[in-house]
């Protein structure tokens, strides 16, 4: 069971939504059912989960529907068919007790312009969300204050919303939202209204107290650099259908369709494609099991004339060459020991790839990639590197 | 006569109306009886030095030493020019009236904000009863409830009541719909949404309709000394028909002097945050 199971969701818009639903099951278009009924299809099908504790995006362009799927979540929209689990109880199903509890405790919401209280002072906007939960002011009081307190708030208590920033309200916003302590919080465009530079640093923030608090995040956005760095796993919604869903990787490597290669052809490639994703599994030999004349069969046959070496634990040694191994085995050397090469440009699987052109830059020899413990993962060439840089197809 | 006989129509439909609505009629005359008369009471019993007082302290909390010496001169000039009573009798009138009208509007404007039918049923209601001529209400009015304070108060009511419908609809309008949403995500059912979000928020539009629904309500009492609602529209009316120059030009002035005080005094409710901070 997903944390939120989403499950043939639909929304129609207008007066007839029996009869636009039996034209979308017989195939036709959102043009064609808008023509004929007069019926706006916001949302034609939508199946997905949210897994616990993932940041889960949901992007397309304006009036792709992202909005309505968000709200169709807490029913601030009622959707016109479908099915929402929320830790395996229907959500579209519930009665009017029901729902209000899962608005209360389960999903807090974040707003584009931040819908704060304009009325109220900072301290009692954030605690809006624990006065709908029923507490009394003394519970409240200090559970607001320690949601301030995350969002680098304090000492703006009394202050109104428009005596703050755009960037200082919307963590107002936020803080009302983690302060009702909701496993889910549901982000429209959170962040679209702020400068690009507060932006920036607002994502920053989310990620870190994301990292602390493990909350179940949906998030919208129409921006994909703001999607591929937040997104654990990303959606692109194109007319009420989804085009595409899986990891920013995916998406950049694999898009589905025209719609989602448009949209991710811009990207700077070089930010959100790690070391990973474009490493090759290379040859190589076992030391101090294997000697000079394996290591030169080895090169011949995948036409290199350098070779990794690793040990036993599959852990990287190091590098030799070919004139060093010919010259070995013309010595009549059993081991590789007299030809290994410490010294060697090396990254972790992470690293995005503008950070290893720079690495490239400064040697003729493959990147090694290893992990945390030094086993060896995969090599990167410069001919790859180029190649994913230029957008092509692995 | 019309060879239709729109008038013989008209008649029997007033007839039959009167007769069958008797009790509510009834009712609504006794109802408001009472309450012109209690406000009577309460603005002539005790010395007029102690509502000039009142008043004075009013405006001057609510709008500023600017407001509380005119309204303290403008009430003494009242007095001075011994036009008291008739004053007193139609700030009851005023307040009897604007009462009653915010009493039906406010709700009525909050039903217009929520349903759409309701506004599109309402909207060219409120534009006609705001275009017709002021006297044009004094008929039903009299029809109705005949001559005297309650048909004054009746018209009065019919022709103040648009503003506030008008501006408590759009006051709730106006507030931003991620506001809303944001209190209904949060679990909020509609009551708390009205009363904690949405109503909080159209205050300072509200008071715009409540200013407005004074000020057509004072000028619609003095129109119904037309039809025997007495205080300073009898004043005017006297002096109009009488050719006493002179009564018609102070009570002229009196209500002039009432119309300033209302206003400035309604009008400093909305904005008492600017003030304070
Ligand atoms: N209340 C409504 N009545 C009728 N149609 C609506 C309503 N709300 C949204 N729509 C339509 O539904 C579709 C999806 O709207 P939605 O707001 O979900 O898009 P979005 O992807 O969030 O766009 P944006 O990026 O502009 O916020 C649009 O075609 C929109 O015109
Ligand atoms: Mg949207």
């Amino acid at each position: 069971m997903e944390k939120i199971e989403v499950r043939g969701l639909r929304k129609i818009y207008g007066g007839n939504p029996e009869r636009a639903i039996a034209l979308l099951e017989k195939g036709q278009s959102k043009q064609q059912i808008l023509e004929e009924t007069g019926c706006t299809v916001a949302i034609q099908e939508a199946s997905f989960d949210v897994k616990a504790g993932e940041i889960f995006v949901i992007m397309g362009l304006s009036g792709s529907g992202k909005s309505t799927v968000l709200r169709c979540l807490n029913r601030l929209i009622e959707p016109s068919a479908g099915s929402v689990h929320v830790d395996g109880v229907d959500v579209t199903r519930a009665d009017r007790a029901g729902l209000l509890d899962v608005r209360r405790r389960k999903m807090a919401m974040v707003f584009q312009n931040f819908g704060l209280l304009p009325h109220r002072s900072i301290i009692r906007n954030v605690e809006y969300g624990l006065e709908m939960q029923g507490l009394e002011r003394r519970e409240s009081r200090p559970k607001a204050m320690q949601a301030l307190e995350l969002v680098g708030l304090k000492g703006y208590e009394e202050k109104l919303p428009r005596e703050l920033s755009g960037g200082m309200q919307q963590r107002v916003g936020l803080a009302r939202a983690i302060a009702t302590d909701a496993e889910i919080l549901l982000m429209d465009e959170a962040f679209s209204a702020l400068d690009p530079l507060i932006r920036r640093q607002m994502q920053d923030e989310l990620l870190e107290l994301q990292s602390r608090m493990n909350k179940t995040i949906v998030f919208i956005t129409h921006d994909l650099d703001e999607a591929l760095k937040l997104g654990g796993r990303i959606v692109i919604m194109k007319d009420g259908c989804i085009a595409q869903l899986g990891t920013p990787e995916e998406i950049l490597r694999s898009p589905a369709d025209d719609y989602v290669r448009a949209f991710v052809e811009h990207v700077d490639r070089t930010k959100v494609l790690t070391a990973r994703a474009i490493m090759r599994r290379p040859e190589s030999v076992v030391h101090p099991k294997d000697g000079p004349a394996l290591a030169v069969k080895r090169m011949r046959e995948s036409g290199t004339s350098t070779l990794f070496v690793t040990n036993q634990a599959r852990k990287l040694v190091g590098l030799v060459r070919i004139e060093d191994t010919l010259r070995l085995m013309a010595e009549n050397k059993h081991s590789l020991e007299g030809a290994l090469v410490t010294d060697l440009p090396t990254t972790s699987p992470d690293t995005p790839l503008a950070k290893l052109v720079a690495v490239a830059a400064t040697t003729q020899i493959p990147i090694a990639v290893v992990a945390e413990d030094q086993s060896f993962l995969g090599i990167v060439s410069r001919a790859t590197l180029l190649a994913s840089i230029a957008g092509e197809q692995h | 006569m019309s060879t239709l006989k729109i008038g013989e129509g008209f008649e029997e439909l007033i007839d039959w109306l009167g007769t069958r609505g008797a009790p509510v009629f009834d009712a609504i005359r006794s109802v408001l009886t009472a309450c012109i008369n209690g406000l009577e009471s309460a603005l002539l019993l005790p010395p007029s030095y102690a509502i000039i007082t009142v008043l004075m302290v009013l405006a001057w909390r609510l709008s500023g030493l600017g407001t509380a010496v005119f309204t303290a001169l403008g009430m003494l000039l009242i007095q001075d020019m011994g036009l008291w009573k008739a004053t007193m009798e139609t700030l009851a009138l005023v307040l009897c009236s604007a009462m009653v009208a915010l009493v039906l509007g406010i709700p009525l404007g909050i039903w217009a904000a929520y349903s759409r039918v309701v506004e599109r049923v309402l909207r060219p209601a409120l534009d006609l009863m705001q275009t017709m001529p002021a006297f044009v209400y004094l008929i039903p009015a009299v029809l109705f409830f005949r001559l005297g304070k309650v048909p004054g108060v009746v018209a009065t009511v019919i022709f103040a009541m648009p503003p506030a419908v008008r501006l408590t609809n759009l006051g709730i309008r106006q507030v931003p719909t991620e506001v809303v949403e944001a209190a209904i995500a949060f679990g909020a059912t509609p009551r708390q949404t009205l009363l904690n979000v949405q109503l909080p928020i159209a205050v300072p539009t509200l008071l715009a309709g409540v200013n407005q629904t004074i000020m057509l309500s004072l000028s619609m009492v003095v129109i119904s000394a037309m039809i025997g609602a007495g205080g300073l529209g009898e004043q005017v009316l006297k002096g109009i028909t009488q050719l006493r120059i002179g009564l018609g030009f102070e009570s002229g002035i009196a209500v002039v002097i009432l119309a300033i005080v209302l206003d400035r005094l309604t009008h400093a409710l909305g904005k008492p945050r600017a003030r304070s901070s």
